[in-house]
């Protein structure tokens, strides 16, 4: 399983993250669903869908927590019958980052993520620079840039 | 149980003499289900690895043809971690002294798993 980055400074803390909570794919984006890092993925295709998907769940839950008038989730958990899923945002000086954990039930738990999820966003936020003025998408870079990232991201 | 029932359950092991905290834990998830410890222990901490350990042990075990874990014994220099599994997924662990007497505290925590179901 390969872990690969498109932000350099994501990729000590987060194969370490991937070592000590046995997790089996993960997706670090940011808000907008730009890939930042990710672990385990075999296919430009599902690390697309993973990022669009998990951005707008948290986009969705924040919605309704501001509509019961709650701070921000801190984190969603989904088990299923072999596979766990916890979806999370942690603060770095570069901006917010989503994490989307993809974990096997037998070789790893709920609980170990949270544990070491909490290492790996005091790693990011210590490894992260400071975020500079952002910089304007626009469309006639949009694609490149996701092609560059993808490329990045798989080694091509 | 009611919350009231699982903190009787942790009454009876952290009555025991040596014993610095005890928790139920959710053997599949390795949160912490109730918990009644001294400062500085890392209840969320313990809780994730010792499900973790639960897991794998009840694997070795399994492989090896000697049935369900019943009790577990880590004696390390500075303390012990004790842990006995319930009949409902739950794990009852106590973090204890090097000195405890741990026969009884292998009873109480026996106790507090029948307690739990």
């Amino acid at each position: 399983m390969t872990t690969r980055a498109v932000e350099a400074w994501t990729l000590q803390p987060l194969q370490r993250f991937v070592g000590e909570a046995g997790a089996r794919l993960v997706l670090l984006m940011t808000p907008a669903g730009q890939v930042m890092a990710q672990h385990g993925f075999s296919r430009a295709l599902d690390v697309m869908s993973a990022a669009a998907l998990g951005t707008a769940i948290m986009a969705s839950t924040a919605e309704i927590a501001r509509q019961m008038r709650q701070p921000p989730f801190a984190a969603l958990t989904h088990q299923g019958e072999r596979h766990g899923i916890f979806l999370a945002g942690l603060p770095t000086n570069h901006g917010a980052i989503v994490a989307l954990v993809v974990y096997d039930l037998d070789a790893s738990s709920l609980g170990l993520v949270q544990l070491f999820f909490e290492q790996l966003a005091t790693e990011l936020q210590a490894a992260s620079p400071k975020a500079g003025v952002p910089k304007q998408v626009l469309a006639a870079d949009f694609e490149r840039e996701l092609s560059n990232s993808l490329n990045t991201l798989f080694g091509r | 149980m009611s919350a009231g029932g699982l903190a009787g359950a942790l009454d009876l092991v952290t009555r025991v003499r040596g014993v610095r905290g005890a928790m139920l834990v959710s053997a599949a998830d390795g949160i912490v289900v109730a918990d009644q410890l001294m400062e500085g222990i890392k209840g969320t901490a313990v809780a994730a690895l010792a499900g973790s350990l639960a897991g794998r042990l009840g694997r070795a075990m399994s492989a090896a043809g000697v049935g369900d874990t019943l009790f577990w014994h880590l004696q390390c220099s500075g303390g012990a971690l004790l842990v006995v599994p319930a009949a409902s997924g739950i794990l009852v662990v106590a973090v204890a002294e090097p000195e405890v007497n741990v026969g009884l505290a292998r009873l109480e925590l026996m106790r507090a798993a029948q307690a739990v179901g």
